[in-house]
């Protein structure tokens, strides 16, 4: 294991987060009390409750994995693209690394931001609403899972990507409406039942459930179900990752 | 054992193009190795195949005895590599994409021996600009350092002088010189015929995906050392005067021009004798000129064989 280039990689992937540390710390605190003022005071004073639990509240873990979702995979995705776009990627194919350790280097960076994103949106949200955690490892699995995956998913649309505009497709088109539809601000119980079931085709509704089951104890399916999803979507993930390297795909000649 | 191994080494691109026709070449230790080619002859694309960034779709390359491919970590350990481009990360400072590389390759941080490489390449007064802060030249010396932050072996320069000014590429030659003096092996790539005269031990010749030549410099000098000079008579005359007989001279058709072949290496040409004869003889020259044989018509002989081959 070539320890050093992991570092090396992680290293310079958060000195670009620290370069802009006030913009990735000041941007989530202000999007959170945004999502606050509209659905929480706005929104959520017409709706005093759902399953026992103030819709602010209920909302917080959505918003949560809304946000680290996103960073993940912005993070992960421009993290690997930016290199190839300036041609600084040579390095790293001439370098005696495999791929499990540039994915660790880039992959690791990412969910680190997405993690420290998550963190600060909890901690913005604690100022507006009461905030409990009943299954504090959980919720820290969960997280952490969330992290990882989406960046592994983000470092895959950044090697994929041909350009800019292709960098911004998936995340816009594809994970934006799925997070949206995923049960974030909503239980899957408050759909037609039609859309419940097209629902349990999204693998958000798996992540938001799950998570929010560690906050409140309440989930849309069970929580073994969301632990086998989250599982199988890292799986996939990883496995394309390998396939991308063992075949130089989009990144050797 | 020669430090690069490469046999019989064919690249096929995926739209069907073949940059590499089966290229076999040695590559000894500590030698400074030209490869000398036109655009687009395969010169990135072999380079490319030893670093490890082009897959080789048939052959073997083996760097210090491992192969680049199963034994990619061992090979590639001993190799830095100079690309063509300024491909540099822009917000970086430079000491920090230095120290980068040096992790990267699996060193322990050196702070001592970055320094020496800093200094080596004046650039340790900017240690911490940004490189997007420093001129063409400068970007091009961080890619040299970058290149040379995990000690290796063989050092690879894809054009280190393409657009660069005359007193960086002298610059430039003198920091390969240096680094031949510490033992680094270093091949280097360039369309300059020039620069493959001025610091290269051995020249290799490459066109379309294909080693025309490998030859050491000195032999190729010694070739391009011949010169020829041709008189042009005022009156042309039937045959050679018999006082020039001791010259192996050649009379034209038309009997109006002599050419005499001489060695710029020798201690005497005999051009001031001839001269002296050739008055004495009475005959009028109207006109004097010289040619020399270069390593360019060398090389342009050598192309268009090439040429006439494939075409037949």
């Amino acid at each position: 294991m070539n320890l050093p280039a992991i570092w090396a990689i992680y290293k310079f992937e958060m000195m670009r987060f620290f370069r802009s540390i006030l913009q990735s710390f000041v941007s989530p605190v202000i999007s959170t009390s945004l999502y606050f003022v509209v659905f929480g005071a706005a929104i959520g004073s017409r709706i005093d409750q759902v399953e026992g639990v103030s819709y602010g509240a209920f909302i917080v873990p959505g918003l949560v994995m809304l946000s680290v979702m996103t960073q993940a995979i912005s993070n992960a995705s421009f993290g690997i693209y930016f290199p190839k776009f300036i041609g600084t990627i040579y390095e790293l194919l001439s370098a005696p690394v495999n791929f499990l350790e540039i994915v660790l280097g880039f992959v690791g960076a990412a969910a680190t931001k997405a993690l420290f994103i998550g963190v600060v949106i909890l901690g913005t949200a604690a100022f507006f609403v009461d905030l409990q955690i009943m299954h504090p490892v959980a919720m820290v699995i969960f997280l952490l899972l969330t992290c990882m995956s989406f960046s592994l998913l983000g470092f895959i649309i950044g090697i994929w990507a041909r350009n800019f505009e292709q960098l911004q497709l998936v995340p816009l088109l594809v994970v934006t409406p799925l997070v949206f539809l995923g049960g974030s601000f909503y239980s899957i119980s408050m759909l037609p039942p039609a859309w419940q079931t097209v629902a349990y085709f999204n693998p958000v509704v798996y992540l938001v459930s799950g998570f929010r089951w560690s906050f409140f104890g309440l989930a849309d399916v069970p929580i073994a179900v969301s632990l086998l999803a989250i599982a199988g979507f890292t799986a996939i993930c990883l496995a394309t990752v390998w396939w991308i390297f063992k075949t130089g795909w989009r990144i050797r000649t | 054992m020669p430090t690069v191994e490469i046999r019989d080494v064919r690249k096929r691109y995926d739209s069907g193009f073949e940059a590499l026709k089966g290229v076999s070449l040695d590559i000894e230790e500590g030698e400074i190795l030209a490869l000398l080619g036109p655009n687009g002859a395969g010169k990135t694309t072999l380079i490319s195949a030893i670093c490890g960034i082009t897959r080789i779709t048939d052959g073997s390359i083996r760097v210090g005895g491992h192969d680049v491919v199963s034994e990619f970590r061992a090979a590639r350990s001993l190799v830095g590599l100079v690309p063509q481009e300024m491909n540099l990360e822009p917000f970086q400072t430079v000491i920090a994409g230095v120290r980068f590389s040096r992790g990267l390759f699996g060193k322990r941080p050196d702070e001592a021996l970055i320094e020496r490489i800093l200094r080596r390449l004046s650039l340790w007064d900017k240690r911490n600009a940004k490189v997007m802060e420093l001129s063409g030249g400068m970007k091009r010396r961080v890619l040299i350092a970058k290149a040379l932050a995990h000690e290796p072996r063989v050092l690879f320069l894809d054009e280190p002088t393409a657009g660069v000014d005359v007193e960086l590429r002298r610059d430039m030659w003198d920091t390969v010189a240096e680094l031949k003096r510490d033992g680094v092996t270093i091949i280097l790539t360039t369309h300059y015929i020039e620069e493959a005269e001025a610091i290269a031990d051995r020249v290799g010749v490459i066109n379309k995906g294909e080693i025309l030549l490998v030859e050491d410099k000195a032999s190729l000098m010694t070739r391009m050392g011949q010169k020829e000079l041709t008189i042009e008579l005022t009156d042309p005359v039937a045959s050679v005067p018999p006082a020039l007989s001791d010259y192996d001279l050649r009379l034209s058709e038309d009997g109006g021009s002599l050419t005499y072949r001489y060695d710029t290496g020798a201690e005497r040409t005999g051009i001031g004798r001839l001269m002296g004869l050739l008055a004495e003889t009475g005959c009028q020259v109207r006109d004097v000129h010289t040619a020399q044989n270069s390593l360019e018509d060398i090389f342009v002989g050598l192309v268009a064989r090439q040429e006439e081959e494939s075409a037949a």
